[in-house]
């Protein structure tokens, strides 16, 4: 299969690639690991006349902690992300679920930014930024504005990113020390999207959660944050009547569709599943 | 037709070429330098036959533009036994512990591998599954397969016990 034609750009700075970008008009893309894009270019699903590559640009690569925020790069790839200690030690979750994704050489390629910016419900960070409360930067002609992950997302592959914007950086909240956390995905073999996935994060005083978010991933269009799922965790012990309940509030978000994974109420049903073992897995790890 | 230069190095050779935009890595690769080890299998990204170490990193070059790629250094099958022909301790691997059937996946298994114990030079058995699970081998020969990334890590662990073995 091969790739219609396009013209290839790659600007030396980011800011050269947003001009770059307004210029060429809404044909142009942003590359940059490449592995949503080009797999739909081979399909002829996507016919972009221009790509911007921002794979090298040195303002979109890296992770640091700056003020009690994990700032991730854009292009930081999943590979480099699921092999941070320091993210690990800080914010777990992101290691599990990087290394859930996909195989190792889309890892290897594959960026954090692409994969929450493309708006792909079966992508598994969107999910994840959800839960952890993310903000996604995004740079654009008329400057810089801040999108919190839990309204990004408006339907498959549509998100609150005006044309013209570059994500450029994932922001997450660190988690307070002793939190809990899990992100449990069903898949059919690697590589393949979740058949259903949720990631809980949480944190407890005693035996009392005092803090919960739950998010999911593959059950709809979209990512979906489940606040009502977390708000009945609580003020409990995360029992199993608690779990179910916010298993329960979970499910009533979810609209899967049915294909190759299953019926769409099986794959609901796996949902309340996956979240019940989340908070299970996410309790056991909780100090 | 958009189209430029392409300078990489591959398997130790400066190379340049004039190609489309859009052409593949995989496709530059086999059509254009006549380096016929990577395969084409799956052409979708899953099967990893086309697996090829790209800067110190494994990629699968069915799914990267050869523009992309620019300025770097790619290591095939081609460019895995030494000048002289001995063979790596992989490639000696899956020969002596039949790691291979008809062989379409043994280069991109091999280069991955390759990479695979460059970051982990003494896997367990299970990290040499999660290891190359980006990689398909339709005669499902697995259990062969990870015993020879065993050979090659432990001949490469220890050159010397590898002979005493022998």
């Amino acid at each position: 299969m091969i790739p219609g034609s396009y013209d290839y750009h790659r600007p030396a700075s980011l800011a050269e690639a947003v001009a770059m970008l307004a210029d060429l008009g809404e044909d142009a893309r942003v590359l940059a690991g490449g592995h949503s894009l080009i797999p739909m270019m081979k399909l002829r699903l996507a016919q972009p006349t221009a790509l911007v590559d921002v794979a090298r640009l040195p303002e979109l690569k890296g992770m640091r902690v700056e003020g009690g925020e994990l700032v991730i790069g854009a292009t930081t790839t999943q590979q480099e992300l699921a092999a941070s200690e320091e993210l690990a030690a800080r914010c777990p979750i992101l290691r599990e679920a990087a290394l859930l994704i996909a195989d190792p050489q889309v890892r290897s390629c594959g960026t954090v930014g692409g994969n929450v910016a493309n708006g792909d419900p079966g992508n598994d960070l969107p999910a994840l930024m959800q839960c952890l409360d993310a903000i996604y930067v995004a740079l654009g002609p008329g400057g810089e504005r801040r999108l919190k992950a839990r309204d990004f997302y408006r339907g498959a592959y549509v998100t609150a990113l005006e044309p013209g914007e570059i994500l450029t950086q994932i922001r997450i909240p660190e988690p307070p020390a002793g939190h809990g956390w899990a992100y449990e995905k069903l898949k059919r073999k690697v590589g393949d999207y979740a058949t259903a996935a949720a990631a809980v994060v949480l944190t407890r005083d005693g035996a009392t959660i005092t803090a919960a978010a739950v998010a999911l991933t593959n059950l709809a269009d979209t990512p979906l944050f489940a606040q009502a799922a977390g708000d009945a965790l609580v003020g409990t012990a995360g029992d199993e009547a608690a779990a179910a309940r916010a298993a329960e509030a979970a499910k009533s978000l979810m609209n899967p569709a049915g294909d190759g994974r299953g019926p769409a109420d099986y794959r609901a049903s796996v949902g309340a599943v996956m979240v019940r073992r989340a908070i299970a897995r996410a309790l056991t790890r909780a100090a | 037709m958009a189209t430029r230069t392409v300078s990489l190095t591959v398997n130790g050779k400066p190379v340049s070429a004039e190609v489309e935009d859009r052409t593949l890595l995989i496709h530059f690769l086999r059509e254009h330098l006549n380096i016929t080890g990577p395969h084409v299998g799956c052409d979708t990204s899953h099967c990893g036959a086309c697996t090829v170490d790209l800067d110190g990193r494994s990629v699968k070059s069915c799914t990267l533009f050869a523009v992309q790629a620019d300025g770097g250094e790619v290591l095939t099958i081609e460019g895995m036994a030494a000048p002289d022909g001995t063979l790596h301790a992989l490639q000696e691997g899956f020969s002596a512990m039949h790691g291979l059937q008809c062989g379409f996946c043994t280069p991109g298994m091999i280069t991955r591998a390759y990479r695979l114990l460059k970051e982990n030079p003494n896997p367990t058995d299970e990290e040499i599954r999660f290891g190359i699970s980006g990689n398909l081998c339709r005669c499902t020969g697995y259990q062969n397969i990870v015993k020879a990334i065993r050979y090659a890590a432990d001949k490469l662990n220890s050159p010397t016990l590898q002979e005493a073995a022998e």
